[in-house]
């Protein structure tokens, strides 16, 4: 009779090994779908459990975790409320953005750099701590752009052009991301409700992930194309008043219908002094679509910039162009479209000798006690012009700001160089003003793009609208030792 | 030749064997030597206390952030009442197995503190909304632990010989029959959750069908002791297989409608499935015959076709596993089983540590889901090792059965073994979605009175077997059955030594 006591036996074996593999499968094999799972709650309450790492700028705390006396255990907080959300973006109950989504793995602490940390608190039975986040912003300069950019609608983005950091980056309008954190439900989600269906976007950063016309700031990427083939910045191109657009019945004018040079044909300089249409219309029909968008290309165009922590929009150089769309085009019109970060990056490589860093959000990552686990080093993205082209469209680009369309980016004592834009856009709104730039000419240490959306209500060129809030960016940031 | 007879070195007796000759109330045979199985199993007791009380300890600390001297008291408390059990086993069943009772206070003394962890919870959750702080779970499981206690002391005691059993086999029957029937009668049956399975005195309520799951099981066995020869003996060939005879059916049939009837009358899928195991594998055990396996797993099949397609609360369990996450079931009817899944997701391989989880979003977290709390909180290794102490008190269970020297305590053994182990498997595994949720009860973890004490009555009859099995024969007397020195002395050459 043993026998068969044996055979049950083995069979009650068999069923806890069933068990135990289920155990298994569901404990470790099929743990992290079922953690991801939108009706799991878990989630939510463990990551509020822990403390959050802060996010830095400078030496400011721009987003930080508070022990809270709710059902949850810390509460996150941004205390300078709309200056620096478009930087840390947001994080509620259910969902975060900007650098609290994409450097979340770190702030919560599941970061295996975060390893040695976690293993002492195994042993101290301390909760898990986030590591904190420091920025490339300095709160100087990131103030002057919020300040002079004001409540009009628009985007500041200042660089160090040896490095690519990004030293501002404002965008207007903005919001206070402490309600959506809130730990009530209710609070958080008519808080996200209210900036959702505003109509001015406020949860949009329009610094990366819109991309406007560029208009004549555009004009600096056809003459780089221009020079790189060999023009010089005193040779005189064809500026007609008026120009013939191939296979059409269009005839492109000059801004306001003023007169390049002597009506027939200026310098390269002068046209881009006072930011001269037919000239480089004519010029981009003469250089070809092809050798404008390989110019565009090699500046950042038709990507987006890689490993940047926060969402993108891809700036645009169409293909496929007839003669009429090249020449908008090489002034920043037809189909063309950038972000403000693409064109701070265009003048950035420019001031930076022709060699174009990439750009980068997050300086370092630190422990929960402070010590810094990782520093980013600058990198090279290309050289998108020689050094010799580099200084020439310098040149080209001081005059624009002594003697041309950006003298309100005049600092004084110190030499600018600069491009304004007015891109027009669609029909009955006022352009949008831009202004590009960087400061000193001689040994830059800022680049900036800004762009005011349609000139901020007012009709105006990007000279009068946005050279002036570039000019303070770049004073803030030649202030800030 | 007269050699002078050699004297045996004096045999050393283990100290235990003196404490459990002092306990024993049958005399051990003498020059017999018990190995030191009390102290053996007194060494793994204080083991499962310290295992129970550190547990307690690291809830305590998670909970308040330190320690006090009240948690080792209340540790010390909790290893004298099951030092009472064990003083039982002394003096009862001297030889009975020696890790059986260690393990299973091991995986009481886990569950109570789970149960209590909850407790704790329940009463944050209370405090914070401003409710009135509801009443512990775990205080009162300890009642019940307590008379756990007393019942399994009770069995060693007034069951000296297990094979007595064998004659109320029939009462037994009946008696299981009627306890499994009184949950219907109005007036003491109440239903809980859909199922009408208690009875309600007071504050306690019971569930009278885990004890009679033993009675019944009695009558199995005492019943095919005595039929086994015919059921296994006599028997047609259809198709090449051995079927049993068709009058020799009728057992199987009444097992079957009885386990039926409890499915429909009281909603209880868990207790029908574990009737019908259980009688099932007696019944092999008993004949020997795999073809009343076939038997009964064609009409198993039969039973649950039927079910699921007769009774909802059946296609909703049914439905609930399949399409756990599909729809709006997380929402419904699979609502606690994919929380009980969030849980065991949350405890990874290590787990988040006692009082450092959520185990109470949980519905039924300390009763029906105590194992996806465990699974939390203790994590996969947790788990692994509540499963492999599962399978140690089966494994030793059906030990017991092998040793044994008769048919009733070889067929009870198995019975009552195999009825813990499936019950944990369609538990756990209805727990993990291996299998259709059903409501069974975690034996020793989950709170519950009427568990606990049927399944402390469950080790006791291990223990007895067991007991009975682990005794040397008693020799018939101590004269020699024949003298050497005759032998020797005799004319005729036993054995040539030169």
């Amino acid at each position: 009779m043993n026998r068969p006591v044996r055979k049950v036996a083995i069979a009650c074996l068999v069923l806890f090994a069933a068990l135990l593999v289920n155990a298994n499968w569901l404990q470790v094999g099929e743990a992290s779908d079922l953690k991801t799972q939108p009706t799991n709650g878990r989630q939510i309450t463990e990551r509020l459990e822990r403390e959050r790492g802060a996010i830095v700028a400078g030496d400011v705390e721009i987003a930080r975790s508070l022990p809270s006396n709710d059902q949850y255990k810390f509460l996150r907080q941004y205390p300078a409320g709309t200056l620096y959300a478009d930087v840390t973006g947001y994080y509620t109950l259910f969902t975060a953005a900007g650098l609290e989504r994409s450097q979340d793995v770190f702030l919560s602490g599941d970061d295996d750099r975060l390893l040695a940390s976690r293993v002492t608190g195994l042993f101290t039975n301390k909760q898990r701590r986030g590591g904190s986040v420091v920025t490339t912003i300095l709160p100087a300069v990131q103030q002057a752009a919020a300040q002079a950019l004001g409540d009009r609608k628009g985007a500041v983005v200042a660089l160090d052009p040896s490095t690519g950091a990004v030293l501002a980056m404002v965008t207007s309008p903005s919001y206070d991301p402490s309600p959506l954190a809130s730990h009530t439900e209710k609070t958080a989600t008519s808080a996200y409700g209210v900036l959702s269906r505003d109509p001015a976007q406020p949860l949009l950063n329009r610094a990366t992930q819109q991309t406007y016309p560029p208009g004549s700031t555009f004009k600096l990427i056809t003459a780089a194309a221009a020079l790189s083939q060999g023009r010089q910045p005193d040779d005189r191109v064809p500026a007609p008043d008026q120009l013939d657009l191939p296979l059409s019945t269009v005839r492109l004018p000059n801004f306001d219908g003023e007169r390049c040079g002597d009506g027939e044909t200026d310098t390269l300089i002068h046209a881009l002094t006072i930011s001269c249409n037919t000239a480089f219309a004519k010029l981009g029909i003469d250089l070809g679509a092809e050798t404008l968008r390989k110019q565009a290309e090699a500046f950042g165009l038709n990507a987006t910039f890689p490993d940047f922590p926060l969402q993108q929009a891809r700036s645009v150089f169409p293909a496929k162009l007839d003669g009429a769309q090249t020449a908008q085009s090489a002034i920043g019109q037809y189909n063309v479209r950038v972000t403000p970060l693409q064109m701070a990056e265009v003048v950035a490589a420019i001031a930076n000798g022709g060699t174009e860093m990439k750009p980068y959000l997050v300086s370092e990552l630190r422990g929960p006690d402070k010590k810094t686990i990782s520093r980013t080093n600058p990198k090279e993205l290309g050289k998108p012009v020689s050094g010799d082209v580099a200084a020439e469209l310098t040149t080209m680009m001081e005059s624009v700001v002594t003697s041309g369309t950006g003298r309100k980016a005049r600092i004084d004592g110190v030499s600018v160089a600069g491009k304004t834009g007015t891109a027009e856009h669609g029909t009955g709104e006022p352009p949008h003003a831009w202004f590009v730039g960087f400061a000193p000419s001689d040994a830059p240490k800022v680049a900036v793009a800004v762009l005011v959306e349609d000139g901020g209500g007012e009709v105006g060129t990007g000279g009068a609208i946005a050279a002036p809030v570039a000019k303070q960016v770049m004073q803030a940031a030649l202030d800030t030792p | 030749m007269t050699r002078p007879p050699i004297p045996l070195p004096p045999l050393r007796r283990p100290r235990s064997a003196d404490l459990t000759a002092t306990f024993a109330g049958l005399p051990l045979p003498q020059g017999t030597n018990l190995p030191p199985y009390r102290r053996r199993e007194l060494v793994l007791l204080v083991f499962a206390g310290v295992l129970a009380t550190s547990a307690l300890a690291a809830l305590t600390f998670a909970d308040i952030g330190e320690l006090s001297l009240g948690i080792f008291s209340i540790g010390l408390g909790f290893f004298c009442l099951w030092a009472l059990a064990h003083l039982a086993v002394r003096r009862f069943a001297p030889a009975a197995d020696p890790v059986l009772l260690p393990v299973v206070v091991a995986l009481n003394g886990l569950g109570l503190v789970m149960i209590y962890r909850l407790d704790l919870a329940k009463s944050e959750a209370a405090k914070q909304a401003g409710r009135h702080i509801p009443p512990g779970a775990a205080q009162v499981q300890l009642v019940w632990t307590l008379l756990a206690v007393v019942v399994f002391v009770l069995v060693l005691a007034l069951v000296r010989d297990h094979r007595k059993l064998a004659r109320y086999a029939y009462t037994a029957g009946l008696v299981g029959i009627v306890g499994l029937m009184l949950p219907i009668v109005p007036g003491i049956g109440t239903s809980i959750n859909g199922a009408r399975l208690w009875l309600r005195v007071g504050p306690f309520s019971f569930q009278p069908s885990e004890v009679s799951k033993i009675i019944i099981l009695v009558f199995f066995a005492g019943y095919l002791e005595s039929k086994r020869d015919v059921l296994s003996l006599a028997s047609r060939s259809v198709l090449g297989v051995k079927l049993p005879r068709a009058r020799d059916l009728g057992p199987v049939l009444v097992a079957w409608l009885a386990s039926l009837g409890i499915l429909v009358v009281q909603n209880d899928l868990g207790s029908s499935l574990l009737f019908f195991g259980m009688f099932m594998v007696v019944l092999y055990v008993a004949t020997e015959r795999a073809s009343w396996f076939l038997v009964g797993f064609v009409l198993f099949m039969l039973g649950a076709v039927l079910a699921g397609t007769l009774f909802t609360h059946v296609q909703i369990r049914v439905d609930g596993w399949l399409h756990a996450f599909d729809g709006d079931n997380p929402s419904s009817t699979s609502y606690q089983l994919v929380q009980g899944l969030y849980g065991f997701a949350a405890g990874g391989i290590t787990g988040t540590g006692l009082g450092e989880g959520h185990p109470q979003k949980v519905p039924f977290a300390n009763t029906d889901f105590v194992m996806a709390s465990l699974g939390e909180e203790l994590g996969l290794t947790g788990v692994m090792a509540i499963l492999t102490m599962y399978a140690l008190i089966v494994l030793r269970g059906m030990r017991a059965a092998l040793g044994a020297k008769d048919t009733f305590g070889k067929l009870l053994a198995t019975g009552l073994s195999f009825t813990l182990a499936l019950q944990v498997f369609v538990q756990v595994g209805g727990v993990m979605r291996l299998i259709p949720l059903t409501g069974l009860t975690l034996p020793f973890v989950s709170y519950g009175g009427s568990s606990i004490v049927a399944n402390a009555a469950i080790i006791a009859l291990l223990l007895r077997v067991s007991d009975s099995s682990r005794r040397a024969p008693e020799p018939a007397s101590d004269a020699p059955l024949f003298d050497p020195g005759a032998v020797a002395d005799s004319p005729t050459q036993v054995v040539k030594t030169t």
